[in-house]
């Protein structure tokens, strides 16, 4: 298996493919403050900003399901928020007995926990659509545009790089591991936990050692053609009009969501 | 019912949706603080590695993401796990790990969407800045010391960073009105407890293995940072100066009362886990904002000085 499953991009050359990474960026985070914002139980700003991700969506080319699909992986963490069904107060609207306990959901309960998992929802599939528009340098290059340091980018940059490359490097560990190891399924696995531990934690100081090896591999190769500490891009990425005309576009959506979302609750 | 729960949430990448937005801003202006600190400190030094730095740091950043990929079984079916913040910490110095655990959960949440994008700055503050703090500074506060003695510090260390990183989860989603206090705190800081120790046990058998194959590597790092107890003290007042912090910006203006209902209401059902500090207040403060951060800071600091009493009673077994 090679490592480059793991990357996120899906190319395209739609209208939201073309955009400036700065608009996509910021819009994505405006998007996330804005469902953060919204009172629990403000349904029409809810489903005003399912139907714009569903927009984007489709303005990405991507089918209609795509961003709810890979956004499922956040659910488990919902869980979390579980403890909120039984702990506001109000009257129960469902009582039951967990042997010695008693608990009982309540109207308020149910509205903070269905509201968290929407926004949870919500965020998470503007962010798959975020990551599936934008290669990862573009997006690398939005974050020096918005001023982030350039030393933190230059080492997002080079993790990125070297992500597959390691990944690829692990997996080779685990196999030589399991081919090692001769522990059939549905039996217990050989040794003590803790002499378990200690070969994994070999494998991690091995993974060390030669991570640390190649980087010094990779400078040396680096400053053989010319490294100065700067990184270089063809791309200078200029605002075009449409840039802007859809950033306004995407303010002016966020501000109806925002609207309908406090009004209904007046 | 908290050990129900304990089964389902060994990862504490918080997603959006969770943190209310003072929470996530509060923190988001924290972690830009210190990584850009630590941006500048690292281009200012000349006297370290210089340009090498940057592929240095990236490939250990990558190194890191690798490293999460590795486990070995503990029992029946579940698997522990490496989180990595103190082992960077230790191998490259404070400021190069905030910046590789940075790039490292920066790219889970991008590309992965694990972990929000509002809350990155609090998923950075517990998992990268937190995690470095107290890796770094408890494992150098025994510098000069023997080796076995230092490798214990480093367990001790790893298994703390991770302690601590639940620990301030459970308080910002406390604190964000997500969850009741009284069953995310015992659930995550137990399943954690145990995580930790897989933790501290790869992290102790990873530098047992570079000391032996690469010791140089293990001195790079060490000699460039003075004041390995300054960086503890920090860690703690900064711990503190949060909770102090904290519950100012909560969202709901009445939030602590609310939540203390929770606890009484909780309590009126299920057996309370602990009856030292009843209701996280302290008795003779009663219900207010100040007895749950008085609450809070004990509980910091107990935990504080029961890692130090533990490594110093230790310290000389190990002593020859």
């Amino acid at each position: 298996m090679h490592a480059s499953v793991f990357d996120r991009y899906l190319l395209g050359h739609s209208l939201i493919h073309r955009l400036d990474p700065r608009v996509k960026v910021v819009v994505t985070l405006l998007f996330i403050v804005s469902n953060v914002v919204l009172p629990d139980g403000a349904w029409p700003g809810f489903a005003l900003a399912l139907v714009w991700v569903l927009m984007v969506t489709r303005a990405a080319g991507l089918p209609w399901d795509f961003a709810l699909r890979r956004s499922f992986v956040a659910l488990p963490f919902a869980l979390v928020a579980v403890t909120t069904l039984f702990s506001l107060p109000g009257d129960p609207l469902v009582a039951f007995r967990l042997g010695p306990w008693s608990l009982g959901i309540s109207e308020a309960g149910l509205l903070r926990f269905v509201s968290i998992v929407i926004r949870t929802l919500l965020s998470v599939m503007m962010a798959v659509l975020l990551a599936a528009t934008t290669s990862f340098p573009d997006m690398l290059h939005a974050f020096r545009h918005l001023r982030l340091p350039s030393l933190l980018v230059a080492v997002i940059g080079f993790m990125y790089r070297y992500l597959f490359v390691l990944t690829d490097e692990v997996i080779r560990l685990l196999r030589a591991r399991s081919a090692r190891s001769g522990q059939l399924p549905g039996y217990k696995a050989g040794g003590t936990v803790f002499w378990r531990a200690r070969v994994t934690g070999y494998m991690a100081g091995q993974l060390f050692v030669r991570s640390f090896a190649r980087s010094e591999r990779v400078y040396q190769a680096m400053l053989a053609r010319g490294y100065r500490g700067h990184m270089y891009t063809l791309n200078p990425h200029a605002m075009r009009r449409q840039d802007w005309l859809l950033a306004a576009l995407a303010v002016a959506a966020l501000t109806l969501i925002q609207a309908a979302g406090r009004l209904s609750l007046v | 019912m908290a050990i129900l729960l304990s089964a389902f949430f060994p990862w504490l990448h918080i997603p959006d949706g969770f943190l209310s937005l003072i929470m996530a801003v509060v923190f988001w202006l924290v972690t830009a603080a210190f990584v850009i600190v630590a941006a500048r400190r690292l281009q200012a030094d000349t006297s370290g590695l210089g340009e090498q730095q940057v592929p240095l740091m990236g490939i250990m950043a990558a190194f890191v993401f690798a490293a999460q990929m590795l486990n070995f079984p503990v029992a029946g079916g579940t698997s522990g796990h490496f989180l990595g913040g103190a082992l960077t910490a230790i191998m490259l110095g404070p400021w190069a790990g905030i910046l590789v655990m940075t790039a490292v959960i920066a790219i889970q949440a991008l590309l992965f969407q694990d972990g929000g994008l509002l809350a990155l700055g609090a998923n950075l503050f517990n998992m990268g800045i937190l995690t470095a703090f107290i890796g770094y500074g408890l494992y150098r506060s025994f510098a000069g010391k023997d080796r076995r003695v230092r490798l214990m510090a480093a367990g001790v260390a790893a298994w703390l960073s991770v302690m601590a990183a639940a620990f301030l989860t459970s308080v910002q989603l406390w604190l964000s009105g997500t969850a009741v206090l009284g069953v995310v705190l015992p659930a995550m800081l137990g399943v954690h407890a145990l995580i930790g120790i897989g933790e501290a046990l790869i992290t102790v058998a990873a530098l047992g293995f570079i000391a032996q194959i690469r010791p140089d590597l293990l001195g790079e790092a060490a000699v460039k940072e003075r004041g390995g107890r300054g960086w503890v003290i920090g860690g703690a007042v900064l711990v503190a100066l949060l909770l102090v912090l904290a519950p100012l910006a909560s969202a709901d203006p009445d939030g602590l009362e609310r939540v203390a209902e929770d606890l009484g209401f909780i309590e009126r059902g299920l057996e309370a886990p602990y009856q030292i500090i009843p209701d996280y207040t302290l008795p003779f403060l009663g219900e207010t904002a100040l007895s749950t951060i008085l609450a809070g800071a004990i509980g910091a600091v107990v935990v504080g000085v029961v890692a130090v009493v533990v490594v110093r009673v230790l310290r000389p077994r190990w002593q020859s």
